[in-house]
């Protein structure tokens, strides 16, 4: 036992076998949060549209001793996520005989497997025991997450293409048009922060917001939450600019309403994903999902602090008190994005979808040139500032 | 122990991929593929001279300053020669280099 | 970088660069191009160059070729038939090339500095603010040179693609 203990905490193996707890601890979270996040979608839309939405597929309670009561106004619908996946699974898997096997195959892997990479940098806790909550501390975090989202977009393409089949193929020749044009936004509109913090490793870019207060809210910083001051609220500016084109253009990268447009209902039957089914249809849906998530906890580790919460310490101290501060932290992290998650689902339940080239108006014409002038204004007001 | 030899013959394989893919094929996009396939060879040579000429802890960044430009050039060059590509097949409808041959005397 | 990556990478680098010029489907051959670009991309990590190898994946792997598989799609390549070969065409392209390797292959080997090892680098090299520092310290006119060049080739771009050709 105790030879194992040691072996264990060898720099090389403790590195490895840390490193695959937190990837796997980290997937199990976000497929859990990807279902439930589905759920919360079906939620939230008949809430917004004075429907009750899926709320009988408990757990069976009663059956296990809890009494006859039955707790449905509480549980009612928590089961659906597991009773979904379980339906997906045990559908027919058809394959249509006039598409491109291989391809037709690769496709559903490819979409949700850039999803998953891409959360490697991503900060979601300050440390336990020593041990950075990130799985890979990379010095090019948002290069890292912007390189790898864009192959997702081979998932999308291939699925099109391989379908053989016009629907699909619009959708993605759509998406990847959509993808790549927002692209440009999102990487120009982190520039500004990247000028501001000096910093391009998203851990150090959370512990600068925690040292000098979030992005967003220039005011919370791990000492008392106060007033910024006036290079504070000049710096702000700019950030508030590139969060607004950062979330807008997030909105597009995900394919959620209001720019939809790959797979509009009304125009495409459903999109690049039109000819799946089953577990493959699946993937492309825990994909998308997936693909939120990402892009909340970017937003969340940019702009909104990271795992950072006034009055939280992080989990430097010694003994089970850092572990449960670590802990916490992490709690911090996902609630932030739970919060965007169920912003995005607003969002999808209040705006309808963008025409075409509206969209690529917005993209090409108000986006890419508005992320450029804040460039410049970033860095004048730097330049003052300093 | 991988030594800079073993990178150079790698990217001189590459190279040579590339090479054959500019000779051997007839499809002018897969020509193009072969031309990336070159400029990717040289870099790869680039950056492997970049770590082995190594000065105070650091690597020459010389070199990957000119990996740098390189990318960015095949980025602008990618661009045009694929909308020549188009063009020219809207006036041709073939993208067999064989079937270019309106100046073949 | 350890030895068994190196010759994975390699592997994976080179066999699948074979395929994109052996392949008689372009989409086929574009999506090789896109894995042996990766393996490259490895191969660039694994030299402590991590910015240039995540450039590498933004710029080749996520823009130009998803380019060349929406221009294959949007032609509507099908696999190409077999047509007649020229062989002597074939046999001198294949004389080249094997001209080449070989001489490359001497050269290489009658390289001994390159048979040292590589020095060891500082831990945690902050590569992308040096690579910054290098760029806008003693390359600042090449980079603003490049910036026109993409100007006048995206210039090309838009009217190669509006004209109609006549």
């Amino acid at each position: 036992m105790n030879a194992i203990l040691q072996f264990l905490s060898d720099p090389l193996p403790f590195l490895v076998w840390t490193t695959l707890a937190k990837s796997a601890g980290l997937l199990g979270v976000v497929l859990v949060m990807v279902s439930y996040t589905v759920y919360a979608e079906r939620r939230v839309s008949s809430l917004m549209q004075d429907r009750l939405g899926p709320n009988r597929t408990g757990f069976p309670t009663s059956l296990l001793g809890f009494g006859i009561k039955d707790w449905s106004p509480f549980l009612g619908g928590l089961g659906q996520p597991i009773a979904d996946a379980l339906k997906l699974l045990l559908k027919e898997d058809f394959t249509p005989a006039y598409v491109n096997k291989f391809y037709y195959w690769i496709a559903p892997g490819l979409g949700i497997g850039a999803a998953i990479i891409s959360l490697a940098v991503i900060p979601f806790g300050s440390s336990i025991a020593g041990v950075d909550m990130v799985i890979a501390n990379v010095d090019i975090g948002p290069l890292f997450v912007f390189a790898i989202s864009s192959l997702g977009v081979y998932g999308i393409v291939l699925a099109g293409w391989s379908s053989n089949s016009k629907y699909p193929f619009l959708g993605a020749v759509r998406s990847t048009n959509q993808l790549i044009s927002y692209e440009l936004a999102l990487g120009l509109s982190i520039v500004p922060l990247i000028l501001i913090i000096g910093k391009l490793n998203l851990v150090e870019i959370v512990s600068y917001q925690v040292q000098n207060g979030w992005m967003l809210l220039p005011g919370i910083t791990a000492k008392a939450p106060h007033l910024p001051t006036l290079e504070q609220f000049l710096t702000w500016i700019p950030v508030f600019i590139a969060f607004l084109v950062f979330t807008i253009s997030m909105f597009a990268e995900t394919n959620r309403l209001p720019f939809d447009l790959p797979e509009a209902e009304t125009e495409l039957v459903s999109g690049y994903h039109t000819e799946y089914s089953s577990l493959k249809f699946a993937l492309f849906f825990l994909g998308e999902y997936t693909a939120m998530i990402t892009g909340s906890a970017l937003i969340v580790t940019l702009f909104l602090g990271g795992w950072h919460f006034p009055g939280i310490p992080d989990g430097s101290a010694a003994g089970w008190l850092g572990v449960m501060w670590g802990l916490v932290n992490i709690g911090v992290f996902l609630a932030k994005v739970v919060a965007f998650l169920i912003f995005f689902i607003f969002i999808r339940w209040t705006l309808p979808r963008f025409r075409y080239d509206q969209l690529m108006k917005l993209g090409w014409i108000w986006f890419f040139e508005i992320a450029l002038v804040n460039i410049f204004i970033t860095a004048l007001i730097v330049t003052y500032v300093h | 122990m991988i030594t800079l030899n073993d990178y150079l013959l790698v990217s001189g394989l590459l190279f040579a991929l590339g090479f054959a893919g500019v000779l051997l094929r007839r499809n002018i996009i897969i020509i193009f593929m072969g031309l990336e396939l070159m400029l990717n060879a040289a870099n790869l040579s680039l950056v492997a001279f970049s770590r082995f000429g190594i000065v105070n802890g650091l690597p020459n960044y010389n070199g990957q300053m000119l990996v740098f430009f390189i990318i960015t050039v095949a980025a602008a060059e990618v661009a045009v020669g694929l909308a020549i590509i188009v063009a020219l097949y809207r006036a041709r409808q073939t993208t067999n280099v064989e079937d270019l041959n309106t100046l073949k005397f | 970088m350890s030895p068994i990556l190196f010759w994975i990478f390699s592997a994976l680098m080179l066999g699948f660069g074979a395929a994109t010029i052996l392949n008689r489907n372009p989409v086929a051959s574009a999506l090789s191009l896109v894995v042996s670009f990766l393996g490259l991309a490895a191969l660039f990590f694994g030299l402590d160059a991590n910015f240039i190898g995540v450039i590498q994946i933004l710029v080749y792997a996520g823009a130009v070729m998803v380019l060349f598989i929406f221009i294959i799609m949007l032609l509507d390549l099908k696999a190409e038939q077999r047509r007649q070969i020229n062989i002597p065409a074939l046999l001198g392209g294949v004389a080249i090339v094997v001209a080449f390797t070989a001489q490359l292959v001497t050269v290489i080997r009658s390289y001994k500095a390159g048979n040292e090892p590589f020095a060891a680098i500082t831990p945690n090299l902050p590569d992308a603010h040096n690579i910054g520092m290098t760029l806008f310290a003693n390359y600042n006119l090449p980079f603003q040179v490049i910036g026109v060049l993409i100007l006048v080739a995206s210039i090309g771009v838009v009217v190669l693609s509006q004209r109609e050709l006549k």
